[in-house]
């Protein structure tokens, strides 16, 4: 394995992804990104010096319109799709660690 | 009911004179989608209730001649939202999703009074090659059910390739709606980047994705396309270009006299198969035949189209996949002690594991220290490749060559290794990356599976592909042999 990519930097990407693996996982992973990486890297062939980066293809430039509220009333639809909620709100547990409480 | 023998035109004439009402028309295309599919896998979701009932509205009002799509039924690829109707992407994330709008295609439909009678089978968020990355099941082949239908429209094209219904739409983010229209033996067009609006399309690489239709014949495809195009100010991408109505130019079988065809020698290059390489030189005689020049010409960076894509592609793909974090809608973690742990086992638990990599790769080529070697490197090496392609669209009018590099693989052959599903891709990905149109249409068979031919034009001129695409199908009758499954003659 060429060790473009560390399993502590694939921890380090999943961190900052908000995902998390497995030991096995990481054991699969790893050596796949780190091809796939490698691939990336025969870029590095192509010259180019002096060439703009495209990040849109689109033929439209910015187009702005009025800011105007527009009520969907769906209110009620929306909240069906929370995996939680309740009177109106959508439910999250609480931000701060409850198992740590009682440390 | 299939629809083999009948082209969207003779539908609506059988409609408009009343041989058939759209409700008889509804319920055949669903009794057979019921009877086929236990074989081809092609739907996730069925809109029963609402597709009867809407064709009986229409069925009251009656069909007139100026409704070229009314009461026809149709299937959307499921990262299309549909009010109130299931939407899943294929992923356990969003499996009881219920969206609260419709996208603008499917609004679009409804405006055209076509009925949309379900959900169609994808790779999970559109990422894959072979709909295997599902999270509910395999889509398979319309012509042999041990191989893979492509993907990610996968369950588009075997629908439509199967006979189950006549048109469906599907999206292309790499080679999405031309790859499995080219496994299944039928036509998909990628439209010109900005032609259709994805306003309601679940977002994967937005600088590439597209969505197109997938039927029989190339002008049933023009017919369909222009019903769904257009400039939407849900969508700042989409053009306001002017619709034209594609398929009404389509009648004369050689109108391709005169034109310049460029034949890309790197398309029949190492690692296309040789029943591949046979059909497309085939084709070109075809078209010499009828009076284009077909000059060999280079696309010399086609070969790093597959990295740079993966580079962009993911790192959108990371971006726009961040919404799904578990809060609002789509899937929950159980179990959980604080928000963090609601991102995180939410996100670990509710994505596949394609899904998890492309997030991984994005996030990776998008993250401090990495940013300029990857990420800015490929949006680079996509300038080059774009130039490749009107360094060749100057004098030729259109471009032609394979859609994939072999027929439809077997089920199970490429899903463990990444690499080898991702060179699939490596004749589709630079037209994205370009977003420029690309039309797939049959053009031969290997060992009884069908090959696709790709042909590649200008901006905004999908015209041009559809003329040539019917000049051929006159032509030639590969689009006149069917799978062996469901209703054959």
């Amino acid at each position: 394995m060429a060790n473009r990519i560390t399993r502590e930097q694939v921890q380090h990407v999943a961190g900052l992804a908000k995902l998390e693996f497995t030991d096995a996982q990481l054991d699969a992973f790893t050596p796949q990104l780190d091809d796939i990486i490698g691939l990336f890297e025969t870029l590095s062939e192509v010259d180019t010096t002096g060439v703009e980066a495209t990040s849109s293809v689109s033929d439209q430039l910015n187009v702005m319109r009025e800011d105007v509220a527009d009520n969907w009333g769906q209110s009620e639809a929306l909240l069906k799709n929370a995996p939680d909620a309740a009177r109106g709100f959508i439910k999250v547990p609480a931000i701060i660690d409850e198992s740590e409480d009682n440390e | 009911m299939n629809y083999f023998n009948q082209d969207l035109a003779s539908l609506h004439a059988d409609l408009v004179a009343k041989k058939v009402s759209a409700k008889e028309l509804t319920q055949a295309t669903l009794d057979n989608i019921k009877d086929t599919d236990t074989k081809i896998d092609a739907f996730l979701n069925l809109n029963e209730d609402a597709a009867l009932a809407q064709a009986a509205k229409i069925d009251e009002a009656g069909i007139s001649d100026d409704q070229p799509l009314a009461g026809i039924p149709v299937a959307l690829k499921d990262n299309i939202v549909t009010k109130g109707l299931t939407t899943t992407a294929a992923s356990k994330m969003l499996g009881d999703f219920k969206p609260v709008y419709d996208a603008t295609v499917t609004e679009k439909l409804a405006a055209a009074q076509m009925i949309t009678v379900g959900k169609t089978n994808l790779d999970e968020f559109a990422m894959g090659g072979s709909t295997e990355n599902s999270a509910f099941k395999p889509t398979k082949n319309a012509w042999d059910q041990t191989k893979v239908p492509g993907g990610s429209s996968g369950g588009s094209a075997a629908a439509v390739a199967s006979g189950q219904v006549p048109v469906a739409l599907g999206s292309d983010t790499g080679g999405s709606i031309r790859q499995p229209a080219s496994f299944n033996g039928i036509v998909g067009i990628k439209p010109t980047y900005g032609r259709v609006s994805r306003w309601g399309l679940i977002a994967f690489g937005s600088s590439l994705d597209q969505i197109g239709p997938l039927t029989h014949g190339v002008k049933d495809n023009a017919t369909v396309l222009s019903a769904i195009a257009g400039h939407d100010e849900h969508d700042l991408t989409s053009s306001t270009q002017a619709v034209p109505d594609f398929a009404a130019g389509l009648n004369d079988a050689t109108s391709v006299k005169g034109l310049r065809i460029g034949l890309p020698k790197e398309y029949l290059a190492e690692g296309v198969s040789d029943d591949v390489k046979t059909a497309i030189l085939a084709a070109a005689d075809t078209y010499r035949k009828l009076g284009a020049t077909v000059d060999e010409v280079s696309l010399p960076h086609n070969k790093y189209g597959v990295a740079a894509y993966y580079i962009i592609a993911s790192s959108e793909a990371s971006s726009n996949l961040q919404r799904f974090d578990g809060i609002r809608y789509g899937y929950r973690a159980k179990d959980v002690q604080n928000l963090e742990d609601v991102y995180v086992k939410s996100r670990s638990e509710g994505f596949g594991d394609e899904v998890k990599r492309r997030i991984m790769l994005g996030t990776f080529s998008l993250s401090a220290g990495f940013y300029d070697a990857y990420f800015l490197k490929a949006a680079k090496v996509r300038t080059v490749i774009m130039n490749d392609f009107k360094t060749i669209l100057k004098d030729h009018d259109f471009i032609m060559g394979p859609v994939a590099p072999t027929p439809a693989f077997g089920l199970g052959d490429e899903i463990k290794d990444p690499i080898t599903m991702y060179m699939n891709d490596v004749l589709t990905i630079p037209v994205n990356l370009a977003g420029l149109p690309g039309l797939s249409l049959p053009a031969g068979f290997s060992k009884g599976l069908p090959v696709g031919m790709q042909l590649i034009g200008r901006p905004f001129d999908e015209s041009m592909l559809y003329r040539a695409g019917y000049a051929f199908e006159q032509n030639t009758d590969f689009h006149t042999q069917l799978p062996t499954l469901g209703g054959q003659n």
